[in-house]
This record gives structure tokens, sequence and C-alpha cells, in this order.
């Protein structure tokens, strides 16, 4: 897939002017927050739960080679096979490589954000194989030509409308005077065309949730139980994970599967959670003949033992984007990449540079929400931090916002000279405002008046307005007194 | 290839993890322990209830995820109930299901019902499954594959009836894998085990909730017997 990072701020502009999208956007905010507030409330544990998912986490990639050792001792007892992916390139050949061997013509699949990583389905179209995309929103957008904007609502950025007319455009042996009104009878036609794609399907590809060490089996969750189907019916079964979805035991799935969906969907649990271990025994009646995992790296090893360790405590339940005022004003293509939101924001520098990412650290407020319902608490704005030091490090900024970071920070470092320089500026912005009380237009500040006014500062420092105000015990100085 | 890139991946995560000579005995010590013990974390009180109210909050919190739920004294009762089911939806009198004894036990022949036996193929309305058990704390069932449980046959039907033994009813997701390692050993799994909460749904277009997605559109609970 194309990456569009770079271009971040011309494709907000576009998001934003975008009607059909800004409707979509409204359902995220008004479906997800409430619900997953609810669940958490309805469960006392669940503050303990994320404690315990995390140190799960942590415990597990502090001996990652060891787990990993173990899984696939696990997996090849079972009768399966482990294949590890160096990148993108090298997964996408080792798939290539099971699909000749079995002639395959069709691929179905369940939802894999790994599938996304590696750009699987044009692969396999340029090599004449079909990619059929099972679960409904990865469906609609397959017919659309497009990505996911969402790592678990993958069209929540289409109305039904849209997809009324896909369908329509797509499935032209149905009659084209039926009633396509209610979302209803959308699910039901997409029901009927997928059905029969399941056991047509060579090979059925999923993703995992989770990859248990003590058992060798890999776990999906699904609602809609395309996945299932899909690994199921395929006459060869192929995992795409990667390296951090590995949890020690049965129990530590138990553990993070009751904060997953209580976080995602805000569902007790989802409606299904499917663990499969190798293919079918001889005595089974149904079930693939082959199970193969590809365990991918592609840059997640050379992020263990750094800053962005915990980035790989991730569990992809999209609380982060649900709670992001940014994706909710701009959604998920805006990002660039397969990994939106504050999630993708950390993560996407770490996978693919952040040369080509660098913006995406930068949108933030800072406001803190994505951290507060990280099911994993993973510490989010910190790691946007880290990027940003990093993109000032390696001058990836214009000149003008490293002048105007530099100026800042030489008065920062001398705190009378700021203070000073503070109460110059305050009176004199007021002043310089005139009646309005705002700014249309500020030197340097082109970026932020182009879209909204400044408001003039009211003519006092923030320092004297605390000390005037009779709460601070503060000396003339303002620096604060002994308590 | 694959040889090369392990080596070359495990690698960079030994290094990374600080991974030694020095303290690998240590190390594999604790994967080891961890691995053979498997502790349970945190389990919620929820579910932790004697016996007969665990099985009305099983009841109640399979409503709650849209499944429908029906108390039978006896396994006696399972055939009538069927049919009776498929019958008040205008279904077709005929229902697929495994070899299960428990199930191939039952005289269907009071009923008009064709029963047939083996996994689905896709054009069967409606099956019948044993669970393995039952999770009181979110109303979940507990399925596990065999020759005796084709896994098709729960999710292809659109209607799926599960018949759970009220004895297999138990409080939360750690008792079940507990049940499920004395059955298999420790380590070991049936190919597939699906914990299944409620009937197939999506929520992909507009957030709208709708029942029925690629799995059942119904599910169809029968809970047999008393908890003793």
């Amino acid at each position: 897939m194309q990456i569009t990072s770079q271009t971040f701020k011309a494709n907000t502009v576009k998001a934003l002017a975008d009607v059909d999208l800004q409707r979509a956007l409204k359902h995220v905010e008004k479906g997800f927050i409430g619900k997953r507030q609810k669940a958490a409330d309805a469960l006392p544990e669940f503050e303990a739960l994320r404690d315990s998912a995390m140190a799960i986490k942590q415990h597990t990639l502090k001996h990652l080679d060891l787990y990993i050792e173990a899984y696939v001792a696990k997996v090849e007892a079972s009768g399966g096979k482990v294949h590890f992916a160096e990148d993108a390139d090298h997964a996408r050949r080792i798939f290539l490589d099971i699909a000749r061997r079995r002639k395959a013509k069709t691929v179905t699949k369940g939802k894999t954000m790994i599938s996304e990583e590696i750009g699987l389905n044009a692969f396999l179209e340029e090599n004449g194989i079909t990619p059929v995309e099972t679960d409904l929103g990865e469906y609609i957008i397959q017919l659309r030509g497009e990505h996911p904007s969402h790592i678990i609502a993958p069209a929540v950025h289409i109305n039904r409308d849209q997809v009324e007319a896909d369908f329509r455009r797509f499935h032209v042996d149905l009659d084209p005077k039926r009633d396509l009104l209610k979302p209803e009878t959308l699910l039901s036609e997409a029901r009927q065309i997928l059905r029969q794609k399941y056991g047509e399907a060579d090979i059925g590809v999923t993703g995992a949730n989770f990859l248990i060490a003590e058992t060798g089996t890999s776990v999906i969750v699904t609602n809609e139980g395309n996945g299932d189907l899909t690994q199921l019916l395929g006459k060869c079964h192929v995992v795409l994970a990667s390296i951090e979805k590995i949890v020690p035991t049965l129990e530590d799935t138990a553990q993070i599967l009751r904060v997953l969906a209580r976080s995602a969907t805000g569902q007790e649990m989802s409606v299904y959670t499917t663990l499969s271990t190798g293919p079918k025994r001889p005595d089974d009646q149904d079930g693939p003949e082959e199970y193969h995992v590809v365990l991918l790296d592609n840059g997640r090893s050379n992020m263990l033992g750094t800053e962005f360790e915990d980035m790989l405590r991730c569990i992809r339940c999209g609380a982060c984007m649900n709670h992001c005022p940014v994706y909710h004003a701009v959604g998920g293509h805006s990002y660039g990449w397969v990994y939106p939101g504050p999630m993708g924001a950390v993560l996407t520098p770490s996978l693919i540079g952040v040369d080509k990412a660098g913006h995406l650290p930068n949108a933030s407020t800072f406001c803190g929400r994505c951290e507060a319902v990280c099911p994993m608490r993973i510490p989010l704005p910190k790691m946007m931090r880290h990027w940003r030091e990093k993109e000032f490090e390696s001058h990836l900024q214009p000149a003008t916002a490293r002048a105007g970071l530099g100026l800042w920070a030489y008065f920062a470092r001398r705190p009378k000279l700021y203070r000073a320089a503070v109460s110059f500026a305050m009176p004199a912005l007021k002043l310089l405002a005139g009646p309005k009380r705002r700014f249309r237009k500020l030197p340097l500040a082109g970026g932020w008046t182009k879209w909204r006014d400044l408001p003039a500062p009211e003519g006092r420092t923030f320092m004297q307005a605390y000390a005037q105000s009779g709460h601070g015990h503060m000396r003339s100085g303002g620096r604060e007194t002994a308590r | 290839m694959s040889g090369s890139t392990r080596d070359a991946v495990m690698g960079r995560i030994r290094r990374a993890v600080g991974a030694n000579p020095a303290n690998d005995a240590e190390r594999r010590a604790v994967v080891a322990a961890r691995l053979g013990a498997a502790p349970a974390g945190i389990v919620p009180k929820r579910g932790q209830l004697p016996p007969g109210e665990r099985l009305d909050l099983f009841v109640a919190m399979a409503e709650k995820a849209d499944a429908t739920v029906t108390r039978l004294t006896c396994y006696d009762a399972v055939p009538d109930e069927v049919a009776g089911y498929l019958r008040e939806r205008n279904l077709p009198a005929a229902i697929r299901m495994g070899r299960d004894p428990r199930l191939a036990g039952l005289d269907f022949s009071a009923t008009a019902l064709t029963v047939t036996t083996g996994p689905s193929d896709g054009d069967d309305l409606s099956s019948l499954s044993h669970a393995a058990a039952g999770i009181a704390e979110t109303g979940t069932l507990f399925l596990t594959s065999g020759p005796d449980n084709p896994t098709s046959l729960n999710f292809l039907p659109e209607y799926h009836l599960v018949v759970l033994d009220a004895a297999d009813v138990v409080g939360d997701m750690e008792a079940a894998l507990a049940q499920l390692r004395e059955r298999h050993g420790k380590g070991v799994m049936p190919r597939s085990v699906n914990f299944v909460t409620g009937p197939s749904r999506s929520a992909d277009i507009e957030q709208t909730l709708l029942l029925g997605a690629h799995g059942p559109r119904s599910l169809h609970i029968l809970v047999v017997g008393d908890l003793v």
C-alpha cells in the first residue's frame, strides 16, 4: 500500500472537507466511548485486570526468546509449521511458496492487520491469486479498493447509503430493484455472497490476537464468525501474526481477553473466541489439512529494550483511537498507513521510519485520553514525545520551527529573563490586538492563524494573575515559597 | 531460508532482552515455572457463586448476549424441545448433529424431525451441539472439537441449538480451562476450542448492531438437569 504519512497535513485538510467522512466519523464518538465505560464500570476488577494484563505482557517481552521457542515446539508437535519472516517482502514470499505448492487460486481472509502491514492482497492479485475478505467491513472496503480506516471497524469511514451504492455496483447478478434500505438487508446480501466462498477457498488466512506458548495455539476474536469459518473451511489455514502476540499460558490469555472486548466494543466477551491448534486430526470430521504460522518481525525486535518497548504490549483493541479527538476529526486514512490514531502515531514511525511518519506523533493534543483508556496502560503520549524529540534531533522539522523552538528554549532556560520578557510581551500584545482582542494574522504563526484567530492575552502573565489572586503564596519574584 | 531468519530474529531478541550464558539457566527456570504452573491471575468474583446462583447467572448473562435459554429436567426432554423450537419458527423439521454419545442416545422417534449426523456442508438450517462447559461469568458456551463434535455445526447453520449439562456450568474461564486440562492433558488441546457468547453479529455499517452475520442468527441453549 502506498504510504502517505508524509503528507499527513494535506491528508487532514482533505479529510476535514470530506462531508461523507465527517458524517461517518460521528458514529465513532457516539458508538464506542459510552459502551466501553459501561462495560468497565460493570466489572469491579477491571482496573486490577488491566494491571494484570500489562504485567503478563511485560513478563513475556522480557522472556520473549524463550516463549517463542516453547511456542514453536508446541506448534510443531501438533503438526503445524512456523515460518519466521524478517520483513513484509519475506512474509509475502513465504505465503506465495505455500500458495504455489497448494496450487491455490482463491484465498479467503478473516480480519488481519498483518496482512495490511505486508500488503498481501495486492501482492496476491499480482500473482494471479484472488483474495476474498470475509469480515463485513473488510469486504466493503475491498469492493471500494480502499484500506481499513480503523483497526477493529475497518469501514467506519463509510455510510450506509455508500455501502448500498457499492453493493448495487458490484452485485450485478442480483435484482437491481431490490430493497437495500435497511442495514440488515445489506448484511444478509454480503452473507449470501460470502457463504459460498469459504468452502471454495484453497487457503484460509487469519490474523491472531494471541499465540499461546503453553499449547502452540493461535487465538482469534470475532463477532461475525467470519474468521472462524475462514480457518475452518479453507483447505489450508495460514495464520499471519507478529512476534509480540505471544502469551505464556491459557490463563494469561483469559486475563487479557477480559480487558480486550470491554475496551474495544464494550462487550463482556466478543461472540467468538476461537483457539486453533494444528491441522485436522486423523479422526476429525472437519478442519484444515495444513496449519501454518507466518511469524513476522518487521522491525519489532528492534523496539525491544528501547523506550518504545511498551508499544509491543498493544492488543489492537482500538480504544485509543475511539477516544482520540484528532482521530474523531480526521479519521484513520489521514494517518497514511495501516495503523491510525494514537497507537499508529507511535507504532508507524517505529515500523516505517520517523522520516516518513514524523507528522503522526505531532498529531496529538496530549489530552491523555488514549493512555487513560489503554487496557495495557501503554504510555502513548510519552512515546509520542520521544518521537518528537527524535524528529528534532534528526533535524527533520522545517528551519522556522527549529529556530522558533531554539529561541523559546533560550528563554525557557533563563527563568528571570523569561519572566521579564513575558511581562513585557503580554501587555504589548494586548495593545497590538486592538479592540477586537484577537489576531487574524501573526508573523511566524501562520500555521496557527490560517485556521483560527489567536485570542489576545489579557495583559497580565499567569504568574502575575496567580500572585494577585491571593491563592498562591508567591514572592514578588514569582518563585514558589517553601510549603 | 526460514532457519537463518529464525536465528537472526531470535539473536536480536536475545540481545535486546539481555539474555546471556550467565543468566540462561535462571531465565529458563522462570519460563518453565510459569508454563508449568499457569497461574490464574485476577479472577472476577462475579462467577464465584454457589451452584444454583451460578446457573442463574449463566442464564442471565447468556440472555444479555441475545441467546435464548431453556431449562430441561432431563435429556429425554431434549427431542421435544428441539422439535418445538423449530416448529415455532416455521423452520423445516430437520436437524444436523454430531455423534456425541449424550446426543446419540436421544430418542427422536416421537418427533417428526429428520435427524442427520456429521459436519455441516452449509445447507443445514439448524444444528444441535453439545457444549463441554458453560461459563457463568459471561454466559459463554465452551465447545471443543473432535470426532463427535464437528466445529462446522457451530458456525454454518442459521439456528444453533446447544445442549449444556447443568453440572458443566462453571463460574469463570479459569474453571473451564482447568476442566479442559483434566480431559485432554496439560498442554494438549483439541484442534478447535470455541468460546461462544450469543449469536453472531456485526456493527460494521454505521456502528448499528445487527444479529446474524456469518455465523448463526440465533443461539438457543438447552440446559439439562440441576446442579447438585
